[in-house]
């Protein structure tokens, strides 16, 4: 499943699209606690999380996350929001728990 | 002095919203080399815990990068409090971050321990009062 196939199919609001959507998403990952997520999520993650400030995108790019999905309800703030579309990562939101939402993209990618 | 290329940031104290950028910036430049793909990883994440650290723990500071054929060398060097010990701050868990910055996400105790596994090679030297210099290298 690529980046693009999640943009199209609406299971997710998309705040941002970026730069990427021809990338293949391998897994969602879960996880708030932002050097957790630096040391272990593997690359090409759609990362579930709540932390919607300017270093959850820095830690994305960083560590080659596909996407972000914020989840719970939860936002980007506005220094991160900028960072994102100047970045272009594409981040979506989602009012679903963080289980939930990573269950969708797990069953995407298993379907 | 044959193919070695130097870089050097400055990290501003403080500056959440530019933290990350010098290791952004050295991720970006690795990438444009043709450096393989992994080792770029490797380097941006050890860089960032490193770099993150000297704004949340110190007062910003200067990180200098050598790239070599063989290696990418990071010395990273803040003249923040110091750390008392550094056999306690390497433990997985161990943070004395605030709670405005746990807020933020940080404060797992997992960035010394990442920088520890991203990088081949590790040094770490602090003084009370004086500041701390991280050296990590990554082999090619
Ligand atoms: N440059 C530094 N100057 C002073 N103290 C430091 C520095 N880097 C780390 N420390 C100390 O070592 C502790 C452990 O650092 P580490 O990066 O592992 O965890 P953290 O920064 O607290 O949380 P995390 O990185 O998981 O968000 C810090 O809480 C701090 O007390
Ligand atoms: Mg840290």
């Amino acid at each position: 499943m690529k980046v693009l196939d999640l943009v199209q199919d609406g299971s997710f609001k998309v705040l941002n699209e970026g730069n990427n959507l021809e990338r293949e998403i391998r897994a969602p990952y879960c996880c708030d606690l932002l050097s957790v997520a630096m040391g272990r999520m593997p690359a090409d993650s759609a990362w579930v999380t709540v932390m919607g400030n300017i270093n959850t995108l820095a830690v994305a790019t960083l560590a080659d996350a596909a996407c972000i999905i914020l989840a719970e309800g939860s936002h980007l703030d506005d220094p991160a929001l900028n960072k994102a579309k100047q970045q272009e990562i594409t981040v979506f939101e989602t009012e679903l728990p963080i289980f939930e939402a990573a269950f969708i993209v797990y069953q995407k990618l298993h379907a | 002095m044959s193919n070695t290329i130097h870089m050097s940031y400055e990290v501003p104290a403080n500056d959440f919203t530019r933290a990350g950028e010098a290791s952004s910036s050295l991720k970006s430049s690795l990438k444009k080399m043709g450096v393989n793909p992994e080792i770029v990883r490797k380097v941006a994440i050890a860089m960032y815990e490193g770099e993150i650290n000297m704004v949340i723990h110190a007062t910003g500071g200067k990180i200098d990068v050598v790239i070599s054929p063989e290696e990418i060398e990071m010395v990273l060097k803040d003249q923040g409090p110091g750390i008392a010990d550094i056999e306690l701050a390497m433990q997985a868990g161990y943070s004395t971050a605030p709670d405005n910055i746990r807020n933020l996400g940080f404060g797992a105790g997992m960035g010394l321990p990442n920088m520890k596994k991203y990088s081949d090679e590790f040094n770490i030297e602090s003084t009370v009062g004086v500041g701390t210099t991280v050296t990590m290298k990554v082999k090619m």
